[in-house]
C-alpha cells in the first residue's frame, strides 16, 4: 500500500490505462437493467427463490455500480481496500447481531 | 498558505470515498435494524411488502439507474472536452432525479391516503410486525429521499460549474466526487427495492 | 530529524499574519495548530463544567436522605455530566487537540489535507456543544435519561431529549469529518522517506482512531436519528407497544459507544508511546508490536459491544461470544503496557513532569483495564452490573487513562505549543492531591459497587454511607489538584519563561522546529531517513 502511494504522481494521475468511453458504461447500464428484470422475475418464484435472488443479484448490481460507474476498476488498490474493510465490518456487525437474535 | 495551492485530486477522491464509507455505515445501521426485525416478523414483513406498489418501485429503480448512467457519461464528456454534451447529460440526471422524487411523492401520498403512516389510527390496528415494517419503510425511503435531494443539489452546482468552466477537461475531480455521491444513493436504492417492494 | 532547523525569523503561528486580526483571525483560521488550540480552550471549559457537575453529585451523596437537589435534578445532573464529559471532552479530546496540532508536524507536513473542512469540524463541534447546553434550559427541562438515552424511556420522557440527541448527532458529524481528514492526511502528506513504519506511534494511534470514527460513528448517528423520529413521528422501531424492540436500540447504541471507548483511549496510548522514549532516551521497545496493537485494538474493540448488555436478556450464544471477545481485547492493550515498561527498563530515565503523568497513566489504566476484564466474565458481571463498580471502573479508564494521558501530553507538548515553560514544582505539587483524591473517589466507588450500591441512585442506605463520605472527600482533593494543575499552566501561558525548541531532548520532528512553531511548520519539508526514536545515533553525535 505504502509503496504504491509513494510512487504516485502529484495530481493523483495513478489511474490505470485510458479513460473508458461511453460504450462501456452503456453496456453496464443494460446489464443492470437485465439484472433488475431477473430480480423481479425471481421474486415471483416463491419465498426461497426471492431471498436467494436478493442475496446474490442485489450485491452483484451494487458491485457493478461500484466497479464501473464509481470507477473502482480504474483506481489503485487503496480505495478497494477501504470498501472491502467497510463491507467486512458491516458483515461482522450482522454476524454478531445475529449471534443474539438467532439464538434467543 | 501554500497548503491550499497544492492540488491533490487523489486526496480529494480519497476524502470522498471515506465520506461514502460513513454513508454506507449509516444506512448499514438501518439495514441491521431491518434484518433484526425481519427475522422476528417474517410473515408480517411478507404481508407488508404486499401493500407496497412494486410497479412504482421498479420504475423508480430504472429511473435512478439511468440517472446514474448519465452522470458517469457526463464525466466522459468532460474528459473529452465536450461541454454541451456534458451539460445535457447532467441536465438529464437532474430531470431523472426529480422524476424519482415525484414518483416517490405519489407513492407516499397513496400510503397516507390509505391511513398507512406512522402513528396513524389505522396502522395501530395492524399486527405489531407490520407497524414496524411501515416504520422502517418510511424511515429508510425517507432518509434515502433526503439523500436524493442532497445529491440533486450537489449535481445542480456541478452543472453550474461545468457551464462556467470551473469544471473542465483538466480539472473535474469535483464532478467525479459529486457523481460518486449520486451513485451511492443509487446503490442504496438497489438494496431498498428487494427489501421492501419485492418482499411479498 | 535530519537537521531541518527553520530560521527563527519566521513568525510563529500565534502571531497574526493573515488578513484578519485578533479573535476574528482565530475564528477564521485554517491553520491546524490554531484549530487545535481552539479545541483545547473549548474542551477545557467543558471539562470544568463537567467537573463542577460531578462535584455537586458527590455533595448530594454526602448525606443519606436530606438532599441538596431534587431527584429530578439529580437525574439531569448525571445525564449532563455524562454527555459533557463523554461527547465534549474524552471522545474528541486527544485527537482533536493533539491530533490536529501535532499530526501534520509529526509526519512532516504543513497542514492537514483539508484545512477548511478541519475548521468546519470545529464549528460543528461548537454548534453541537451549544445545542447540548441549550437542551438544559429549553423544552421540557434537562434530559434525565442518562447519557445512554436508553429506549423506551428516552422515547417517553417529557424532558428535552430530542435536542440533546440532535446535539450528539452534530458532534458525531464533527468527529467523522476529523477522521476523514486524518486518514487522508496520513495517506497523502507524509514527508519524503516517512514510510509507514517510520511514523511516530502517535500517528498510528490517530490512524486507527480515525478508522473507528469512520466505521462506528454513523451507527450512533442513525440510532439517534431513529430516537428523534420516534419521538416526533412514532415510527415504532424501538417501541415495544408497536412491535419494536428496545434491545435493538441497545445493540445499535453500543455498536458505536463501545468502540468510542477506544476512540478515547487509543490516542492516549499514542501520546504515552511518544513520551516514554523521550524521557528514557531509548527507542521504544517493540515499535511494530505497538503499531499493530493499535490497529488490532481498533478492530477487535469494535466487536465487543454487547458486553454492556449481559443482563439485558440476550441469547446465551451471544453472551459467550461477546465475553470471549472482551477477554481477547485485553491482549493488545497488555502488549502496549509491557512494551512501555520494557522501554523504561535500563533506559537513562530523565524524570520530568510528563513522564510522571505518563507513569500515573500506566498505573491507573492497569487498574481500569483489569477491572474491565473482570466484568467481561459473565458471572461477575451479573453481580456488579449497573453498580458503582462500573462507575469506578470506567472513571479509572476514562479519567485515569485518557484524562491522565491528556494531562501528560499537555505537559509534554506545552513548551512547543506556547513556546513557554511551566513551573515543574507546581505540577509536582498538584499531582499529590490529584492522585490521592482520584483513588479515594473511584476506588471508593468500586468498593461501594462490590457492596451493592447501584449507580444513578439518588439516595443510599446507611451501610454505604462511610464510603460515600470517603469518595466525596476524595472528589474535593481531586478538584484541588486539578485547580493547581491548570492554574500553573494558565500562569505559564502568559508569564512562563521562554522555552527552547527542544527542552526534553526529543528526536521526533516536532522538536526540530522552533517553539512555538512557525505558521507553516517547516521551511523546507524534511526528508526522513530513519525511524522515529533513534536515540543511539543522537548520542554518538
Amino acid at each position: 500500500m505504502s509503496e504504491h502511494l509513494e510512487s504516485t504522481a502529484d495530481h493523483g494521475a495513478e489511474r490505470q490505462g485510458e479513460h473508458p468511453g461511453y460504450a462501456t458504461f452503456i453496456k453496464i447500464w443494460v446489464l443492470l437493467l437485465i439484472l433488475t428484470g431477473c430480480l423481479v422475475g425471481v421474486s415471483h418464484l416463491g419465498q426461497t427463490a426471492a431471498v436467494w435472488g436478493l442475496l446474490t443479484l442485489t450485491p452483484l448490481k451494487a458491485g457493478l455500480v461500484f466497479y464501473y460507474f464509481m470507477h473502482l476498476k480504474y483506481e489503485g488498490p487503496l480505495f478497494k481496500i477501504v470498501i472491502l474493510v467497510t463491507l467486512g465490518t458491516l458483515l461482522i456487525f450482522f454476524a454478531l447481531l445475529f449471534s443474539d437474535v438467532a439464538f434467543r | 498558505m501554500t497548503g491550499h495551492a497544492h492540488r491533490d485530486d487523489f486526496a480529494s477522491r480519497l476524502g470522498m470515498w471515506l465520506f461514502l464509507v460513513t454513508e454506507m455505515v449509516l444506512f448499514g445501521g438501518l439495514f441491521l435494524g431491518y434484518s433484526y426485525m425481519r427475522y422476528r416478523y417474517p410473515a408480517e414483513f411478507h404481508h407488508g411488502g404486499g401493500e407496497l406498489n412494486a410497479t412504482l418501485g421498479i420504475i423508480n429503480t430504472v429511473v435512478l439507474l439511468t440517472s446514474s448512467l448519465t452522470v458517469v457519461l457526463a464525466i466522459v464528456a468532460v474528459q473529452r472536452a465536450e461541454k454541451k454534451r456534458a451539460m445535457a447529460f447532467l441536465g438529464s440526471t437532474l430531470v431523472l432525479g426529480l422524476a424519482f422524487l415525484v414518483i416517490k411523492g405519489f407513492e407516499w401520498s397513496a400510503k397516507f391516503h390509505h391511513g398507512l403512516y406512522p402513528n396513524s389510527a389505522h396502522l395501530a390496528t395492524l399486527p405489531p410486525g407490520e407497524q414496524v415494517f411501515f416504520g422502517l419503510y418510511f424511515t429508510m425511503t425517507g432518509l434515502h429521499g433526503l439523500h436524493v435531494i442532497a445529491g440533486l443539489s450537489v449535481l445542480g452546482v456541478m452543472l453550474w460549474w461545468v457551464a462556467t468552466d470551473r469544471i473542465r477537461q483538466d480539472r473535474y475531480v469535483h464532478l467525479e466526487n459529486g457523481g460518486l455521491y449520486w451513485h451511492l444513493v443509487d446503490v442504496i436504492w438497489i438494496f431498498l427495492l428487494p427489501l421492501f417492494y419485492l418482499a411479498a | 530529524m535530519s537537521g531541518t532547523h527553520a530560521s527563527t525569523a519566521e513568525p510563529s503561528y500565534l502571531e497574526d499574519t493573515g488578513p484578519r486580526k485578533g479573535l476574528l483571525g482565530w475564528l477564521t483560521t485554517t491553520d491546524h495548530k490554531r484549530i487545535g488550540l481552539l479545541y483545547l480552550y473549548a474542551m477545557i471549559t467543558f471539562f470544568f463544567v463537567g467537573v463542577g457537575i460531578g462535584v455537586v453529585m458527590r455533595l448530594v451523596q454526602l448525606t443519606t436522605f436530606q438532599k441538596l437537589v431534587t431527584a429530578q435534578t439529580y437525574n439531569a445532573l448525571f445525564t449532563l455530566h455524562g454527555v459533557i464529559m463523554i461527547f465534549l471532552f474524552v471522545i474528541p479530546g486527544l485527537p482533536a487537540i493533539f491530533g490536529n496540532f501535532f499530526l501534520p508536524i509529526l509526519i512532516g507536513a504543513k497542514d492537514v489535507s483539508f484545512p477548511r473542512l478541519n475548521l468546519a469540524s470545529w464549528y460543528f463541534f461548537m454548534v453541537g456543544a451549544i445545542l447540548a447546553i441549550l437542551s438544559l434550559f429549553t423544552g421540557g427541562g434537562a434530559p434525565d435519561t442518562g447519557w445512554t438515552f436508553y429506549a423506551p424511556f428516552s422515547l417517553k420522557t417529557g424532558t428535552n431529549v430530542s435536542l440533546a440527541v440532535f446535539a450528539a448527532f452534530i458532534l458525531g458529524f464533527s468527529s467523522m469529518l476529523t477522521g476523514i481528514n486524518f486518514i487522508t492526511t496520513i495517506h497523502r502528506l507524509r514527508a519524503p522517506g516517512m514510510h509507514w513504519f517510520r511514523m511516530p506511534l502517535m500517528c498510528w494511534a490517530l490512524y486507527s482512531t480515525a478508522w473507528i470514527q469512520l466505521l462506528a460513528t454513523p451507527i450512533l448517528a442513525i440510532t439517534l436519528v431513529l430516537v428523534i423520529l420516534e419521538r416526533f413521528f412514532g415510527i415504532g422501531i424501538f417501541d415495544p407497544s408497536k412491535g419494536g424492540d428496545p434491545l435493538l436500540y441497545q445493540h445499535l447504541f453500543w455498536i458505536y459507544s463501545h468502540p468510542a471507548v477506544y476512540i478515547m483511549i487509543l490516542p492516549a496510548m499514542g501520546a504515552i508511546s511518544e513520551i516514554i522514549p523521550t524521557f528514557t532516551k531509548r527507542p521504544i521497545f517493540g515499535y511494530k508490536a505497538i503499531a499493530f496493537s493499535s490497529m488490532s485494538i481498533a478492530g477487535v474493540g469494535s466487536l465487543v459491544w454487547a458486553h454492556h448488555m449481559f443482563t439485558s436478556g440476550m441469547s446465551g450464544m451471544a453472551l459467550m461470544i461477546f465475553s470471549l471477545l472482551t477477554m481477547i481485547v485485553a491482549v493488545p492493550s497488555a502488549i502496549k503496557v509491557f512494551n512501555w515498561v520494557s522501554t523504561l527498563y535500563k533506559g537513562s530515565i530523565d524524570f520530568q513532569p510528563p513522564l510522571f503523568f505518563a507513569l500515573t497513566f500506566i498505573f491507573l489504566f492497569c487498574i481500569g483495564g483489569l477491572t474491565g476484564v473482570m466484568q467481561g466474565a459473565l458471572a461477575i458481571n451479573v453481580h456488579i452490573h449497573d453498580t458503582y463498580f462500573i462507575v469506578g471502573h470506567f472513571h479509572y479508564v476514562m479519567f485515569g487513562g485518557t484524562g491522565m494521558a491528556l494531562f501528560a501530553a499537555l505537559l509534554y507538548w506545552f513548551p512547543k505549543m506556547w513556546g513557554r515553560m511551566y513551573s515543574k514544582k507546581a505540577i509536582y505539587i498538584s499531582w499529590f492531591p490529584m492522585f490521592i483524591g482520584f483513588n479515594m473517589l473511584y476506588f471508593g466507588m468500586m468498593i461501594l459497587g462490590m457492596m451493592g450500591m447501584p449507580r444513578r441512585y439518588y439516595v443510599h442506605l446507611p451501610q454505604y454511607h462511610t464510603m460515600h463520605v470517603v469518595a466525596t472527600v476524595g472528589s474535593w482533593l481531586l478538584v484541588l489538584g486539578l485547580l493547581i494543575f491548570f492554574g500553573a499552566l494558565l500562569y505559564a501561558i502568559f508569564k512562563g519563561p521562554k522555552a527552547e525548541a527542544n527542552p526534553w531532548g526529543g528526536v521526533t520532528l516536532e522538536w526540530t522546529i522552533p517553539s512555538p512553531p512557525p505558521l507553516e511548520n517547516f521551511d523546507v519539508i524534511p526528508t526522513v531517513t530513519q525511524g522515529p526514536y533513534h536515540f543511539e545515533q543522537e548520542e554518538r553525535k
